[in-house]
């Protein structure tokens, strides 16, 4: 067994009772990206010296007595829409070409307080709009199951990441479903957490209102330990409205008795694919089994979600990102003489089709004469769909759902089809709509391989009842614990 | 056929809160360029504002004194466009929920008193400044005034004239000062107006169409600028044309206004709820905690101080023309316990000092404690009225040490040592005369004697000692 092999808790174990340094773990991981990745492409920045040195002051820490979190000293990568002091944060897209933050993101403090050592920035859909994780500067990353196939995305460098054991852990952020599609698409287990639990600080803002941090692992313990390391309220984002950080405990096995599960029957019905169905309701046997009631219910405003999340999404990322402007930081197009060509052509040349066409359509839903026409109203049905959530809540604890309707398909295949892409959002988008937890999590493989997973959706701020569930899951069953075949080594 | 001007204004203070509005810079004017700065203010991405309280309650204050509702449920709102001083390309403002509505300020417009309606008062974030370099014909940017708290106070169309404009804007930066919320430096762009003007023939209700003029940096420019543009649009009207709705920009030094941008072209601004920012919510208590803390205002000071120390009006207003001023006289008020000195100091010789020297009265930096050492010595008989004088134009003008200045040039008036005694002896001992036209009941003779004595002092005998001496010699 590898260094690599290790889930982050175990690692931490090792480095605790001093069996393995942190420089070696560290280490083992950049050694295993310089090997892997080439085939993957997951990580955009690695910057060994700089990870040594962030190893150094971890060890320093622990020795100290200082890092005492229970991810102390375990390598950790970022999604590259995160500022990391000193390393380039490009949102992968050309517009931040030579950009390198002079802060740190509230969560990256968080992981360094927490004895965590970054070892480089992943990858992903420029400017995270995007769920294939195709559409950066730097190219795209592959699906480590399947080098032909997209990682899903936008966090797609860190669910590959996870899942080709290049990293026991990664940070991605969670729109509208770019933690849990990546996951599903990869067999890795991530969390999206409650709008307002994990502090916005320095994460580049695609939309604000539906943007956040979460963890991306091995396993549901895993996600626990590092969503506990990043929680918390936190004074530079006033939008952080938890009250403390989650707590980690790794409660002894716990059955689900007493638990109702709610599962939309309508989500089963359409587009979605067979072998993903099937997986996906034997998830809901497995909860089943481990003492939970399952429901069916019928999930309303389904035809609305997407509409909206896309309206609301774009809105604000036609607001947000006019500030990369060529003016400040970040690419300059050579060409331009005056104060507008600047503008036009650092534009024109510097953001990539997925993002000129959201902006624009954002732009469009706020202009004058059609404000009340399209953003108004998906504020309203953003209203409904939280109420309707709010009445879920009521009869169930949780939902369970799928991810995406169908698994990880072939690199370009669905590039010249935005509303089919769009349409493959339409299990998590809701969710982002309504600010609620999810953590998705693989439940088998389809006829050719590719892993399967699911999602369970907590009401607001009910992350430790998503946990418990998750991980009674995991105890019982080994998807993911499978691994992709090692022939990219 | 007669025509009348209708006149709307937006006026923009800074508020003097140490630090800006969503981040922890300071406010402070000047500096070198962009070194007021933060990731937060310059925009940097993923950074996110957090709202100053002060900015609230210096709002909510200005509000409670303009006679507004305080909104309980206020939003932020992002008013996008692009320009380079501009680093978020979004300026947070507020639209939909502004903190304070549906007030009003009373006017005395040359003795018509009037009220204007307040609309609105929204919380807002500055922009910086662009520096253009004629030299090599390139452009700087400076984001040190970038987030520096704004309040925009939206009136109603309630003008008709440049004076009742004007004497809106004086009495609204005199609440403004005596709030302490805004140091109102128009030079510095801490109080600035956008004039919304259109005219109609008299007796017509509906309004014209009205043009927006911008970059009026005085109350002069504002004045000549109305007068301008109301004629303007009367001339257009008379030659039978139309007045484009348009955004016009004040040239002071050539005295015309010229158009910046039609309708046509107006922004689109594109405002949305800003997601940074949760609602504000500003209860019951909050309002009351604010109006608790409001200071007394100018009028009510102007009450005061002829209700109370019996000074006229002329001299009230006087001492209530700056809040500086009226600091500085109630503090000498306070440490002499003759406010009518105190009065007499600050009307008469201090408002001669700073006229004559052109300094601005928000500039008036005196030290109550020296100039209080004054006024003590010179009602004490220490000093004569013009070694008084003498000595608050050096401490105005020098910042001298009173009583060292006083030393120094000898002004300290003699009085109970024996040169007072001394030279009245040799005062009468010299006029035999006018001592017996004195004992003889010419009171005049008194005159001459005490001329001739303060003479022989060298204009330093404290008159009462003297006159007192020469009283007992001669009786």
């Amino acid at each position: 067994m590898e260094l690599y092999d290790l889930s982050a808790l175990a690692l931490a174990a090792a480095i605790r009772d001093r069996q393995v340094g942190v420089a070696e773990a560290a280490g083992a991981f950049l050694d295993r990206i310089e090997k892997t990745d080439p085939a993957i492409s997951a990580f955009i920045t690695v910057d060994r010296a700089d990870a040594m040195a962030r190893a150094a002051a971890a060890q320093a820490a622990i020795d100290a007595g200082e890092a005492t979190s229970p991810l102390a000293g375990v390598p950790v990568g970022v999604k590259d829409n995160i500022s990391v002091r000193g390393l380039p944060t490009s949102c992968a897209s050309k517009i931040l070409e030579g950009y390198v933050p002079v802060f740190d993101a509230t969560v990256t403090d968080r992981l360094t307080q927490a004895g965590l050592v970054v070892v480089g920035k992943l990858n992903m859909d420029e400017f995270a709009m995007g769920g294939s994780t195709e559409t950066g500067v730097h190219g795209p990353t592959r699906n480590p199951w399947d080098t032909a196939r997209v990682p899903g995305g936008s966090s797609g460098g860190s669910a590959a990441a996870v899942a080709a054991r290049e990293i026991p852990l990664a940070l991605g952020s969670d729109t509208g479903g770019s933690i849990r599609q990546p996951c599903a698409f990869c067999g890795a287990t991530g969390l999206k957490p409650t709008y307002g639990a994990v502090s916005r600080y320095g994460l580049v803002a695609y939309a604000s209102s539906l943007d956040q941090i979460g963890p991306i692992a091995r396993s549901v313990d895993d996600c626990a330990a590092l969503l506990a390391a990043i929680s918390g309220p936190d004074a530079r984002d006033s939008t952080c409205v938890v009250d403390a950080p989650f707590a980690f405990d790794q409660t002894p096995d716990e059955g689900l008795d007493g638990m109702t599960v709610g599962l939309p029957r309508n989500y089963f019905e359409g587009g979605i694919d067979g072998d993903v169905k099937k997986a996906v309701l034997a998830a809901a046997k497995q909860l089943e089994a481990l003492g939970a009631r399952v429901e069916e219910f019928v999930m309303p405003m389904m035809e609305y979600t997407v509409p909206a999340y896309y309206i609301i999404a774009c809105a604000e990322a036609s607001s947000n990102l006019s500030r990369f402007d060529g003016v400040k930081y970040g690419y300059r197009s050579p060409k331009a003489a005056t104060l507008s060509e600047l503008y036009l052509d650092t534009r024109s040349e510097g953001f990539g089709l997925e993002v000129k066409r959201r902006m624009m359509l954002g732009n469009f839903v706020l202009s004058s004469g059609y404000y009340d026409a399209y953003y108004k109203k998906a504020l309203q049905a953003r209203a409904l769909i939280k109420d309707a959530y709010n009445a879920l809540f009521k009869k169930y604890d949780l939902i369970l759902s799928p991810v995406a309707p169908t698994t990880a398909y072939h690199l370009g295949e669905n590039l010249d089809d935005p509303l089919k892409m769009y349409m493959g959002d339409i299990y998590t988008v809701p969710v982002n709509l309504a600010g609620l937890p999810a953590v998705a999590m693989p439940c088998g493989f389809d006829g050719q391989g590719l892993p399967v997973g699911f999602q369970l959706v907590g009401d607001t701020f009910a992350e430790p009842l998503l946990i418990r569930a998750g991980r009674a899951y995991q105890r019982v069953t080994a998807h993911h614990l499978k691994q992709p075949g090692r022939e990219a080594e | 056929m007669s025509w009348e001007t209708v006149i709307g204004l937006e006026v923009h203070t800074e508020l003097a809160t140490k630090s800006k509005i969503f981040c922890a810079c300071t406010t402070a004017f000047g500096g070198s360029p962009n070194t007021h700065v933060c990731p937060v203010c310059s925009g940097m991405p993923g950074t996110l504002p957090r709202l100053n309280r002060q900015v609230v309650e210096f709002a909510i204050r200005t509000g409670l004194a303009l006679d507004c509702d305080i909104t309980r449920y206020g939003k932020f709102d992002r008013k996008n466009y692009v320009y380079p001083d501009l680093p978020k390309a979004y300026q947070v403002s507020q639209l939909y929920a502004p903190i304070c509505q549906n007030g009003h300020l009373d006017i005395d417009a040359g003795g018509v008193p009037k009220t204007i309606a307040i609309r609105e008062i929204h919380m807002e974030e500055d922009a910086g400044k662009l520096i253009h370099d004629p030299l090599t014909g390139s452009t700087l940017v400076d984001y040190n005034r970038c987030g520096v708290p704004l309040l925009e106070i939206v009136s109603q169309p309630d003008f008709r004239s440049a004076a009742e404009v004007l004497a809106y804007l004086e009495k609204l930066r005199e609440t403004l000062l005596f709030l302490e919320v805004s140091d109102c430096k128009m030079q510095e762009g801490s109080l600035r107006a956008d004039v919304n003007l259109s005219v109609r023939r008299t007796g017509e209700t509906a309004l014209g169409t009205r043009t927006e003029m911008k970059n009026l940096n005085s109350f002069r420019a504002i004045g000549r600028a109305i007068a301008y543009e109301a004629a303007r649009q009367i001339d257009v009207l008379e030659e039978g044309g139309v007045i484009t709705q348009e955004t016009r920009r004040w040239d002071d030094d050539k005295g015309v206004s010229y158009s910046m941008r039609s309708k046509e072209n107006a922004q689109d601004y594109r405002y949305f709820p800003e997601p940074d920012l949760l609602p504000l919510r500003v209860d019951d208590d909050w309002v009351e905690r604010e109006r608790a803390a409001l200071p007394e205002l100018a009028h009510q000071k102007r009450a005061r101080y002829i209700a109370d120390y019996g000074l006229s009006e002329k001299d009230a207003a006087t001492l209530t023309g700056h809040k500086r001023v009226s600091d500085l006289f109630e503090a000498l008020a306070d440490k002499t316990a003759a406010p009518r000195e105190a009065a007499n100091l600050v009307t008469g010789e201090l408002m001669r000092l700073l006229n004559r020297t052109g300094t601005l009265p928000e500039d008036l930096s005196a030290d109550s404690g020296t100039l209080a050492r004054l006024i003590t010595l010179v009602l004490d008989g220490k000093i004569n009225r013009n070694a008084y004088k003498e000595a608050v134009e050096a401490v105005f003008t020098e910042d001298a040490d009173p009583d060292e200045y006083i030393s120094a040039h000898g002004l300290l008036m003699l009085s109970d040592d024996g040169a007072v005694a001394e030279a009245v002896a040799a005062v009468v001992a010299d006029n035999p005369k006018s001592v017996a036209d004195y004992r003889a009941g010419k009171q005049q003779a008194l005159g001459f004697l005490m001329g001739q004595a303060m003479r022989r002092l060298g204009g330093k005998g404290n008159p009462a000692a003297v006159s007192q001496a020469l009283k007992e010699r001669l009786n």
